[in-house]
């Protein structure tokens, strides 16, 4: 199926959630979703008969733009062999969606990654906590606007 | 050897020192004999830049090692953590007590040698539940309880299957054991013992017996494939985790002596120790000092085949060893006993 | 008299240690000697490969992209490679492509054989490990007579290659295929057939197809588990259609579907197809300038990209965001070996520890690749 069926597919079932269809090349085109139905529009990709996306190849967090954050989702379906980009903005004062680690089971790390290095906040997540770099860090390392902190520990970080 | 020093009381003092001296020996390039052996077998040269063919490498090893600071553990047991490299040691040795280097030479006859034998080496599981207990460490109390149970378990095989050559022989006394392979390599145990044609109905039964006695003894020394208790990819070097320098090194000089013992134990049993393979035929082959070699290519000949062993085969897992001791070589070491009584009995 | 208790041990195989291939962290939760949960930790070998990208031009991040799976490089590089030549557009010449395909070839058997040596080495197998890296080195030394270096190669460039080929290479890849084939079925002699080695991983560390995928496993890990799934036949990326090779998966021969001793074999069977794929390819390199398509400034417009190649350790994916600038905007790497670790704690239980180290050898990890 291509993106197009795709999204109509989507957009018949959930409506408003499903924003926008970005098609200009030579981007991969990909899907902008509501970051609040994130959950339910997961579980539909995976167990709906014409789309079965059973494996999330790659979730990042990105800096979006000044103000947001996004969290991008590759899905891939091994039954029928198509692919599918979503993205889920989430603004920065309150970057908060919930979590698909229910979905698939990869998620959890992925999750937890996107977590440690953007800083989104995954509700629902069994265990969300730091997973690169120590549990004690400050800022979340690949934010535009990060500054290292001083001190880690009583050792001087910048060097 | 009494005879030869005159007093017993001095028999009595040098008799321990030559072996005391091989054991040495024996350690120290065994060591070596056991990295060049490995390196040809893997394709490599091993050391050789200490010394021709590296000769020198173990003792630079040992004045390396003698040289290392001790450290102890702050919460390990102090008096039990240090007696336990000495009191595997002396397990081992004693062990040696019994063996019987040529028709003259055995440290002390007795006339229940080889039940001896087996009591004082059981004391080394003692001595190593004593180390991985008293190092405090996690890893070490896992190899100490692996290798009790696997030591323990072994002990069953390795007596089960000497005793078919005591049933053959009807004697426990090491040189009348050896003594009565004498005349050449027919009358080896391994191929029935002395006595008539009819023995040969024995050879396969006596060659399972040999070759249990080979593997029972081989995990009672903890060489691989089963050496789980000082399983370096999984335990970090389990019971001998937490020592250094000497101490270490006398873990280590103690595992070589044991693997020397348990040959020359093999070799007696079945493999005539001392006596020649050509028996009367050359009569210069049968003089003390050919029996000492006789009796030294024997035990370093299985030696050989134990490091040989070690670096082909991989390792057991803890339960697969239990299983093969109780369900497999337990059993077949019975059937042995069972057939060979009924052969006595009928003779 | 109350109930004898019996605590579970909390077992720490901690950073160092010879058998975790590497800085990782397991906290082992045990019951005896069965293992009731597995922790693992990772983020030692954290070099911020991520946020260097951000502040290096396309073309410089190519050195970094070796050093995240370091026993691996050239695929590493492939990807990447690819992944910003579709951003620009951009067809590299056949030669290039026939060229990259065989080092890409060649450094997945490299791969393999230190996963097959460690792993017999873990088993407790010592002898096997030295000739597994036997055969790496003649592999080495083609790679070191290409392009100057022999681990981490910096030389499949966006746009073409580092250096053309030297006159020697075909003759020498063809002695290599040549020595190569019937050391395999001394390998599988020594160790694959070796009846203790399979008592140690048959039925230990069983992956049932459905987890395998949900949890996003891939390579040789997920191949082990019975799916007939290769992202160079699947999704054909360079030139890969063009070569007649076959996917190995996991049949449950010694054991059941899935378990330790199928992804290992995986490994074994792969390298054979590897050899294949190397003979027909180095008849046939086609002439050419390898230099001819590097551009001189990288500057894709403005969009982003998820390309993804197969590794020998599994799915190896670049998700590259360009703003339009000399620099990428982010540059995200999605590693196999992090997706497969995640599935160990799964996997691992009802266990014994000496099987998780087992496990553990069988996934093939790189931590260098986990924790970029």
């Amino acid at each position: 199926m291509d993106i197009n069926e795709i999204y109509n597919k989507l957009k018949a079932v959930f409506g408003d959630d499903i924003i926008e269809l970005k098609t200009d090349k030579p981007v991969d085109p990909f899907i902008i979703v509501n970051p609040e139905k994130i959950n339910a529009i997961c579980y539909f990709l995976r167990d709906e008969e014409s789309l079965q996306f059973d494996s999330l190849s790659c979730l990042s967090g990105v800096d979006f733009d000044k103000d947001n954050l996004a969290s991008v989702y590759h899905l891939y379906s091994y039954a029928l062999n198509h692919k599918l980009v979503i993205k889920a903005i989430v603004p920065k004062e309150k970057p908060e969606l919930p979590t698909v680690s229910d979905v698939w089971a990869t998620a959890e790390w992925h999750e937890r990654e996107a977590y440690d290095m953007m800083g989104i906040i995954y509700t629902g997540h069994p265990d969300l906590r730091r997973i690169l770099t120590p549990e004690d860090w400050e800022g979340h390392p690949l934010r535009k606007d990060y500054k290292v902190q001083e001190f880690y520990n009583g050792m001087k970080v910048p060097y | 050897m009494t005879e030869i020093f005159g007093s017993d009381l001095i028999a009595k003092i040098i008799i321990p020192i030559p072996i005391a001296l091989w054991i040495a020996l024996f350690a120290l390039y065994a060591v070596l004999a056991e990295r060049k052996i490995s390196a040809w077998i893997q394709d490599r040269v091993g050391p050789n830049r200490v010394g021709k063919w590296g000769l020198l490498q173990t003792i630079i090893d040992a004045i390396k090692l003698i040289q290392k600071e001790f450290v102890y553990p702050i919460r390990a047991d102090k008096l039990l953590f240090r007696i336990a490299p000495y009191l595997v040691f002396s397990a081992t040795f004693l062990g040696y007590a019994v063996i019987p280097f040529s028709s003259i030479y055995i440290g002390v006859d007795l006339n229940v040698g080889l039940f001896y034998f087996f009591a004082v080496t059981s004391l080394g599981v003692m001595a190593l539940l004593i180390a991985g207990w008293s190092s405090n460490n996690k890893y070490s109390l896992y190899g100490g309880m692996r290798s009790v149970a696997q030591i323990v378990s072994y002990e069953i095989p390795t007596a089960l299957s000497a005793l078919t050559v005591v049933m053959l022989s009807g004697t426990l006394q090491m040189q009348k054991i050896v003594m009565q392979q004498s005349g050449g390599i027919q009358n080896w145990f391994i191929f029935g013992g002395p006595g008539d044609v009819s023995k040969y109905l024995l050879v396969p039964f006596m060659l399972v017996s040999a070759v249990i006695l080979f593997i029972s003894t081989l995990a009672e020394t903890n060489r691989t494939p089963f050496d789980l208790p000082e399983a370096d990819s999984e335990l970090v070097a389990g019971v001998h985790l937490e020592y250094s320098g000497m101490m270490f090194a006398f873990f280590f000089l103690a595992e070589y002596a044991q693997m020397f013992a348990v040959s020359a134990l093999v070799s007696t049993l079945f493999f005539g120790g001392w006596q020649s393979p050509f028996g009367n035929l050359i009569p210069f082959l049968n003089t003390p000092g050919m029996q000492f070699f006789w009796s030294l290519i024997k035990g370093l000949f299985f030696v050989f085949v134990q490091i040989w062993l070690r670096w082909t085969l991989p390792r057991v897992r803890v339960d697969q060893l239990m299983n093969m001791c109780w369900k497999y070589l337990i059993p077949i070491s019975l059937a042995n006993i069972l057939i060979i009584g009924v052969y006595i009995a009928l003779k | 008299m109350s109930e004898l208790r019996t605590e579970e041990m909390v077992i720490n195989m901690g950073p160092q240690h010879p058998s975790t291939h590497g800085v990782l962290r397991l906290k082992v939760v045990l019951n005896g000697e069965i293992v009731v949960e597995v922790k693992p930790y990772i983020g030692y070998l954290h070099r911020c490969f991520e946020k260097h990208c951000e502040a290096m031009t396309y073309p410089q991040v190519i050195p970094y992209t070796d050093r995240m799976d370091y026993v691996n490089a050239m695929n590493n590089e492939l990807g990447y490679a690819i992944a910003v030549e579709k951003l620009l557009g951009i067809q590299v010449s056949e030669r290039v492509e026939y060229i990259r395909v065989i080092m890409a070839e060649l450094q997945r058997i490299a791969s393999h054989l230190i996963a097959i040596g460690t792993y017999g080495n873990d088993a407790g197998a010592f002898t096997p490990f030295l000739y597994c890296f036997i055969d790496r080195e003649k592999i080495l030394e083609i790679f070191e007579m290409t392009c100057g270096a022999r681990l981490l190669y910096n030389y499949i460039w966006v746009g073409g290659l580092s250096h053309d080929i030297p006159k020697d290479f075909q003759k020498k890849v063809k002695e290599f295929v040549k020595y190569f084939r019937p050391r395999i079925d001394q390998l599988n002699g020594l160790l694959s057939y070796n009846k203790i080695f399979i008592e140690r991983t048959a039925n230990i560390g069983i992956l049932p197809a459905d987890v395998a995928i949900n949890g996003g496993a891939s390579g040789p890990t997920l191949r082990g588990s019975g799916v007939k799934f290769d992202l160079r036949k699947n999704d054909p990326y360079s030139i890969y259609h063009k070569f007649d090779f076959d996917i190995p998966t996991g049949t449950g021969e010694v054991g059941t579907v899935g378990d330790c001793w199928d992804r290992y074999m995986v490994r074994v069977r792969e390298m054979e197809q590897s050899l294949r794929i190397i003979e027909q390819a180095v008849d046939n390199i086609p002439e050419g300038d390898v230099f001819a398509d590097i551009p001189k400034r990288v500057k894709p417009p403005v969009g982003e990209v998820y390309v993804r190649t197969e590794t020998p350790k599994g799915e190896l994916g670049y998700y590259i965001i360009s703003d339009g600038s000399l620099n990428p905007y982010r540059v995200k790497a999605r590693s196999p070996s992090f997706c497969n670790l995640s599935l160990i704690n799964q996997i691992s239980r009802g266990y014994m520890i000496a099987d998780l180290i087992m496990i553990l050898g069988s996934f093939d990890i790189v931590l260098g690749e986990i924790d970029r």
